[in-house]
Formats: structure tokens, C-alpha cells, sequence
């Protein structure tokens, strides 16, 4: 199965870089865009099928390695494919 | 050797830490590879500067895993001195060992200058009587905006956790924050990179009091005298 884990930056921390995009944005005359986040997109091939026990071993990988969650969100998606 | 100082693939500052503290100061001190045990007889570890594992995941996200980690964790946790420069503070942060998180500079550049610094009177080794009002120190990183919840920041400051901050502030850091310790204050933080203001060709010698301050225990029993 293909997991796709979304890290983006807690909506209560600067995210400067997605202030930077989001200047940008506008600058480009797209006034209607506002809050733009930049996150990231990890994925991976895993063995096994989506079961509580894989879900609980994702979990472990996202909060200690894939994000901080001092700091960041994450949610992830399993597909069968 | 008395100080350990970690060396990650891709640390950078490791000799210039290691030269600061043995060849300038005086300890005997010697590098230590991120796989291999933390020496016996080590009294001080120093996690250096650089861009541990290319800074991939988030600053320090990566050698927060490394072998030797678990030694440091056990280190810290029977009262061993610690401290992390730069790339060594995100480290730090990362691994648990002190609170909160470097995120990018809000200015989305990479700060590299002189940097004011404000020190705050946080415990009987860092403080303004041992370190002067003021310092000037060298900073260099793009990661340094330091974040934590509202809570953990005000315990930081009713703990007098804070040792230095930026003035001004070059990178957005919540409370000007430049650099702290934890509240057993036996684990420091910093940004500013004090190995590189150590002798007379380095742009100043701030460095030396910073690090004789972190060192105190090991140079001297009494607290560090107030220069003239």
C-alpha cells in the first residue's frame, strides 16, 4: 500500500515562507487568496494492509521523525495501490 | 578528554569548537563521532554548529536519532553540561532536551553578522555581573526564528530560563529569544556561535566569557570571579 503523509505548520506558528508565497500571490493580482501555508508531502510503500496497528506505527513515524509537533500538523492518507 | 564534542555528518563547527575550548581555553577536549559512545570521564558535551544530515526534514530533525543521542539524553538527565551551538541548539530542541523549535527567519533570508545581544540575568553562571549588559557574538543560520507555545515561553521566562536575546532582532525569534537553558540549568542553547569570537583575528572575543560560563564547573569549583 502507498501512504501519503501532509505535514503543514501549525496554524498558531509564523510560517514565514508561506507569508512570502502568499506576497507573491498577490503581487501576481490574485487579492482574493489569503492564508497560504507552505507544507510538505512525504510518501512511502508499506507492507501490510491499513489496520489500527499500522495506523498506530504511522503515527509514531509522523510525531518523532516526519514532523514536530512543537511546530507542525500532519495527516496521512493510505491507498491500496 | 573532559569535553565531548559531537560530530554529525555535516557538522561544521566541531574543530572550531574543539580548538576554542582545548586550545584557547584549556580543557582537554576531542571530537566524537555521532555513531560511537560518549567517552568515559566526559564532564561536558558540546553539540556544534553545521547542517547535521544537509538540514533534510527540519534542522536537527534527523540526528535527533543518531546513536550517540541516547547517551546525551542519559548524560543530561544525571546533570551533565550541555550545549548546543546553532545547528547543536535546533538538535537540542529536537530531541526534547530543551523546549520549543527554530523555524525559518521571518525575513526568509540567511542571517550572517555581528549580532547584538542582551543578557539576561538568568542563573549564577550567565548573567549580566559574569557576562556584561551586552555582547556581540556571530550569528550565521537560516533557521533561528525561535517558537514555543505561549505557555512554555512564559514559563521560560518566570524560570529566568533565557540567557541572551537578539538586539535587534534579526530573524522574528518570539521575545527576541537568541538562546536558553533548561529549568535544571544544566542544558544551554544558543543561535550565536561563541567558538567564533575567541581570539584576537575573530571579529571580537564575546565568545570566551560565553564559554567559560558554560564551563564554569569544570574550570573552576567556585563561580567564575568578576573580570575587573
Amino acid at each position: 500500500m502507498k501512504v501519503t503523509v501532509f505535514v503543514s505548520p501549525k496554524t498558531t506558528v509564523l510560517d514565514p515562507q508561506g507569508a512570502a508565497v502568499e506576497q507573491a500571490i498577490k503581487s501576481l493580482g490574485h487579492h482574493s487568496i489569503e492564508g497560504v501555508r507552505v507544507g510538505k508531502t512525504v510518501t512511502f510503500e508499506m507492507e501490510g494492509s491499513d489496520t489500527p496497528e499500522i495506523r498506530d506505527e504511522i503515527d509514531r513515524l509522523c510525531d518523532g521523525l516526519l514532523s514536530n509537533p512543537v511546530i507542525e500538523d500532519y495527516r496521512y492518507e493510505i491507498t491500496s495501490e | 578528554m573532559k569535553v565531548a564534542i559531537i560530530q554529525f555528518p555535516g557538522s561544521n563547527c566541531d574543530w572550531d569548537a574543539e580548538h576554542s575550548v582545548e586550545d584557547v581555553i584549556g580543557l582537554p577536549a576531542g571530537r566524537v563521532w555521532h555513531k560511537d559512545s560518549l567517552p568515559d570521564g566526559t564532564e561536558a558535551v558540546i553539540v556544534p554548529g553545521g547542517f547535521s544530515f544537509g538540514d533534510y526534514l527540519r534542522c536537527g530533525a534527523i540526528a535527533r536519532f543518531s546513536p550517540i543521542m541516547k547517551d546525551l539524553q542519559r548524560f543530561a538527565d544525571q546533570g551533565g553540561q550541555v550545549l548546543g551551538i546553532c545547528n547543536g541548539f535546533q538538535i537540542l530542541c529536537e530531541s526534547g532536551l530543551l523546549p520549543g523549535a527554530l523555524v525559518r527567519n521571518d525575513c526568509m533570508e540567511f542571517r550572517c553578522l555581528n549580532q547584538g545581544l542582551k543578557v539576561e540575568e538568568s542563573n549564577d553562571r550567565f548573567n549580566s555581573k559574569i557576562l556584561g549588559d551586552n555582547l556581540s557574538l556571530p550569528i550565521a543560520h537560516g533557521e533561528g526564528n525561535y517558537r514555543a507555545s505561549d505557555e512554555v515561553v512564559a514559563e521560560l521566562e518566570t524560570n529566568k530560563q533565557i540567557l541572551l536575546r537578539y538586539m535587534p532582532n534579526p530573524n522574528g525569534s518570539i521575545n527576541d529569544i537568541a538562546g536558553i537553558r533548561n529549568n535544571a540549568g544544566n542544558v544551554y542553547g544558543m543561535m550565536p556561535h561563541p567558538e567564533r569570537a575567541v581570539e584576537d583575528h575573530h571579529p571580537c572575543l564575546d565568545g570566551l566569557p560565553v564559554l567559560k560560563a558554560f564551563l564554569q564547573p569544570l574550570l573552576n569549583s567556585s563561580p567564575v570571579e568578576l573580570s575587573a
